[in-house]
């Protein structure tokens, strides 16, 4: 039996005395701060401001992109456009973004933990990652860089002279932050769980985090490598990617995608997390095959490693490595199609409701799916040959990484608002932004599917006018998806002020972070939590409400 | 294509026609496009199957239907059903996928020779006879043609979308890559590996012709020396001659029947005197030495071009007769590699 509880009345709720916001005041209590919630906000501020940045870049390119010839602007300048939108969406947005602000905040709330296992470290982190914006950002004030995020050699270390150094060093030193912020995701998830959170009682957020924790610790340090082999490159001439002294360009391809293949799951893994908390909650359902969902993401975590090689299908791998990598490419994608199914028959026999977070869900399944799918298609050798290198490629990752990510990413960030803020967001314009959203999306992103089977290479700044209809169709979607994104600026920023009182469980949801004070106090938890329930046990929640009810009558 | 021809007819017509899909202009195309209609099928498919669940449970089991929750643990039948289909679909992909790249990637054994350089931001092309063109290749239709590939400067990727192939240019390395035009016309060729500022400038233009029209454009845009008699010249005024000559007294080996044969080294190992060998002999000498030769002969980085490696390499070749030799090296089984389109199929059993 559920009870419904009602939210306070909104004239007489006020927000709570003494939470985590109103603990300290000052800017040198925030810039000082070891408490993970605040450095999420930090981090929050900081990646929404490069997310702008980059979505200004990309707004450059698809206005380039409106018409065949490169008129509005030069051509190096449009590679130094877009080179500065994979830089910063990549390294600066996707790979932190939920691990570093909802996993920085929840994680350790999830687990009934004070804090992570090391907070300074946590600060640190963040200040790397300021560290890294500011090298990108000087960059960008020098002259830019032309590399394309990629930075194939012996083009970035041969025969550019941009400011590849500064940026390679913003990547390097952001490298850093991510692998602190995966050591002190690992080591909390070890050691700080609550008495009674077990491994499989742990919220499949925890899961999903835990799992892209060990990709960036694992991986991240293969692009350093590659990252200060570049530069020795560049500065002494080493010659380790260079053919006339005896190295090899294609290694390069190789360190340089041993990483960025299983980025990918770190940018991906933690929005699945997201999505699994949120269909839960809007279902009031535990999530279907619990086990199978976290081991998927762990699968997805171990095969990520070995697929890195599908980059390099037509770059002269042999036929018999090619073979190998595309078939664990086939592999690695089934994870994936599990999860997908389990949202779905997650929902079956729930109770839903259709609040944003949910919308954006919806949004997330669909557009994944088709991501995913197409992921297939240059997975497959033969039909890779063809569709690599062009905009087909660029459609599939911005699938996966906008339509996927950074859906999880709004659904998560208005889930957990009441959470961080104490206050509600307007649902209505909310999920008009998310509807605005899709919409924008698939209007973005769909044609560009049938521009790269019709061939068009991408990183072009003009292109054969036959390709144009399509590309104004791209660029008006974008135009579309502009505006989507501008939406929940505006009003989360209205809701800090004059939000409702979101209270201490607005969705009724069973997850320790609202079994707690919205916002949270500064160490959390008055007295350490003793778990006793699984994760997204919806009886155990009405039971509790009705004990608390009673005690209260 | 168990596909009915009639359909397949159908589709591929009403679809080339259309502005949403490429022209189909290689033997490749029909057999690249079965497999890209196969996938977008499994896709549509997926989507459908996963939005009408999703739409079926948001429905049927919206609060206002369905207050109460029933609480489920999960199935180990449905999640080995959805383990297992997508599991099977992909693998089946895969094997489709491969065998398409191994048909892509495996030139035929008779395939007429065309030498592209890539540079910022060029496209050179060189015909053994000695016809240059920039940004520009003329092949005749029915005939396969390989490019063998290699850049000067950074990478880049020669590819042309109406005959559904691309493939790498990468310094230091010689690639290839092979198709067989069916159509006349003129194709767009694209650069599709970021390679500079100029990188979308580097478009070419892939010219089909009737073999006669080729045969007239061969004879009209002869430049008088083939790309063996160039590399004669650089190989007497390169010196290579004062050694390689063939004598028994010469300090270096003589070079006559050398390509596509297996080389005895002096570390014991065995070589293949491929393109990229001789090419690599040429600018490391030291570290590929004969047996029974000394470690004498000089490096020539830097001192010869690209296009002036090329010429030589093909002044070697043409120091030999075993040219089928070489070519079988490459392809175990040239005559699977050239493939029958289900056109060409149709018409025979017509």
């Amino acid at each position: 039996m559920s009870t419904i509880v009602s939210l306070p009345d909104q004239s007489t709720a006020t927000l709570p005395k003494k939470n985590y916001i109103n603990a300290e005041h000052g800017l040198l209590s925030w810039l000082l701060t070891a408490d993970h919630k605040r450095i999420a906000l930090l981090y929050m501020f900081s990646i929404t401001f490069f997310f702008f940045i980059g979505g200004f870049f990309a707004g450059m390119v698809r206005l380039e992109l409106l018409t065949p010839a490169g008129d509005l602007m030069a051509a190096d300048t449009y590679n130094k456009m877009f080179t500065m939108h994979g830089i910063v969406m990549i390294f600066l947005f996707l790979v932190p973004s939920v691990p570093a602000t909802l996993g920085n905040f929840f994680l350790p709330i999830m687990i009934g933990a004070k804090d992570l296992a090391f907070p300074k470290i946590n600060l640190l982190s963040w200040y790397l990652y300021m560290a890294a914006g500011i090298f990108v950002i000087t960059t960008l004030v020098l002259g830019g860089v032309d590399t394309g995020w990629t930075f194939t050699t012996p083009l970035s270390t041969h025969y550019l002279n941009t400011h590849v150094a500064t940026t390679a060093t913003g990547i390097f030193i952001a490298g850093f932050s991510s692998i602190f912020t995966g050591l002190n995701f690992i080591v909390t998830v070890h050691r700080m769980r609550a008495p009674g959170m077990t491994w499989f009682r742990l919220p499949l957020f925890v899961w999903s985090n835990y799992a892209a924790s060990v990709l960036m610790v694992l991986g991240t340090p293969v692009l350093a490598i590659a990252i200060v082999l570049v530069a020795l490159e560049r500065t002494i001439g080493i010659g380790v990617f260079d053919p006339t002294k005896g190295g090899d360009p294609l290694l390069f391809q190789h360190l340089f995608w041993f990483y960025s293949h299983p980025a990918v799951y770190i940018m991906i893994l933690p929005g699945f997390g997201v999505i699994s908390e949120v269909v839960s909650t809007f279902t009031r359902k535990r999530v279907f095959g619990y086990t199978a969902v976290a081991f998927s993401s762990v699968a997805i975590a171990v095969f990520g490693f070995f697929v890195w090689a599908h980059h390099m299908f037509i770059m002269g791998v042999s036929n018999y490595s090619a073979l190998v990598f595309s078939l664990l490419t086939m592999l690695v994608a089934v994870p994936s199609a599990i999860k997908i199914f389990n949202w779905a028959f997650t929902m079956q026999k729930g109770s839903i409701t259709f609040e944003t977070p949910m919308l954006y869900v919806f949004g997330f399944i669909g557009l994944f799916t088709i991501g995913g799918l197409t992921g297939v298609f240059l997975g497959s050798l033969g039909m890779d040959v063809m569709l690599t290198e062009t905009y087909f490629v660029v459609a599939h990752f911005h699938f996966v990484m906008v339509g996927g990510m950074l859906m999880a990413f709004l659904a998560g960030i208005h889930f957990w608002w009441p959470k961080m803020t104490g206050r509600m967001y307007p649902e209505g314009v909310s999920k008009f932004a998310a509807v605005v959203t899709f919409i924008g999306f698939i209007l973005t992103f769909f044609p560009q599917f049938v521009v790269g089977y019709l061939g068009m290479p991408r990183r072009y700044a003009a292109y054969p006018a036959e390709y144009q209809v399509l590309n104004v169709l791209s660029t008006a979607g974008a135009t579309v998806l502009g505006v989507g994104y501008m939406l929940p600026l505006f009003y989360l920023a209205w809701s800090l002020k004059y939000g409702a009182i979101a209270g201490a469980n607005p969705w009724q949801a069973t997850g320790l972070e609202w079994q707690i004070q919205s916002p949270p106090l500064t160490e959390n938890f008055i007295e350490t939590p003793i778990v006793t329930q699984e994760a997204y046990d919806y009886e155990w929640l009405a039971k509790k409400q009705e004990r608390e009810l009673q005690h209260v009558g | 294509m168990q596909i009915s021809p009639v359909l397949w007819q159908f589709l591929t017509k009403w679809l080339t026609s259309s502005a949403l899909w490429p022209d189909q202009a290689s033997t490749i195309a029909p057999w690249a496009d079965a497999l890209y209609i196969f996938l977008w099928l499994m896709t549509v498919v997926g989507v459908i199957l996963v939005g009408a669940l999703v739409l079926f449970f948001a429905i049927r089991y919206r609060k206002e239907r369905h207050p109460e929750a029933v609480q489920i643990e999960g199935s180990t039948l449905l999640e080995a059903t959805w383990t297992i289909i997508p599991l099977g679909i992909f693998l089946f992909v895969f094997v489709w996928g491969a065998w398409l790249y191994f048909r892509i990637y495996n030139p035929p054994a008779d395939a007429m020779q065309v030498y592209v350089v890539g540079k910022q931001w060029m496209w050179k092309a060189e015909h053994p006879g000695g016809q240059h063109e920039i940004n520009a290749l003329h092949v005749p239709t029915g005939r396969p043609v390989q490019l063998t590939m290699i850049s000067q400067d950074v990478f880049h990727s020669y590819s042309i979308p109406a005959f559904r192939v691309k493939r790498e240019v990468i310094p230091g390395r010689y690639t290839t890559v092979w198709f067989n035009a069916t159509k006349p016309g003129t194709y767009h060729l694209f650069c599709t590996q970021y390679c500079g500022t100029l990188h979308s400038g580097m478009i070419g233009e892939i010219t089909v012709m009737d073999p006669a029209d080729y045969q007239k454009w061969t004879e009209e845009s002869t430049s008088g020396m083939s790309l063996a008699q160039n590399g004669e010249r650089l190989f007497a005024s390169l010196g290579c001659i004062s050694c390689h000559s063939g004598n028994a007294t010469a300090s270096g080996p003589s070079l006559a029947g050398v390509y596509g044969s297996k080389i005895k080294m002096d570390d014991g190992t065995e070589q293949v005197a491929t393109d990229g060998f001789l090419r690599d002999v040429i600018l490391n000498p030291s570290q590929h030495v004969p047996y029974g030769y000394k470690p004498i002969m000089p490096t020539y980085q830097g001192q010869i071009s690209e296009e002036g490696l090329i010429d030589l390499v093909e002044y070697i070749k043409g120091l030999k007769t075993n040219y089928r030799v070489q070519q079988t090296l490459d392809t175990s089984k040239s005559d699977d590699a050239a493939p029958i389109t289900p056109v060409a199929s149709q018409k025979v059993t017509q």
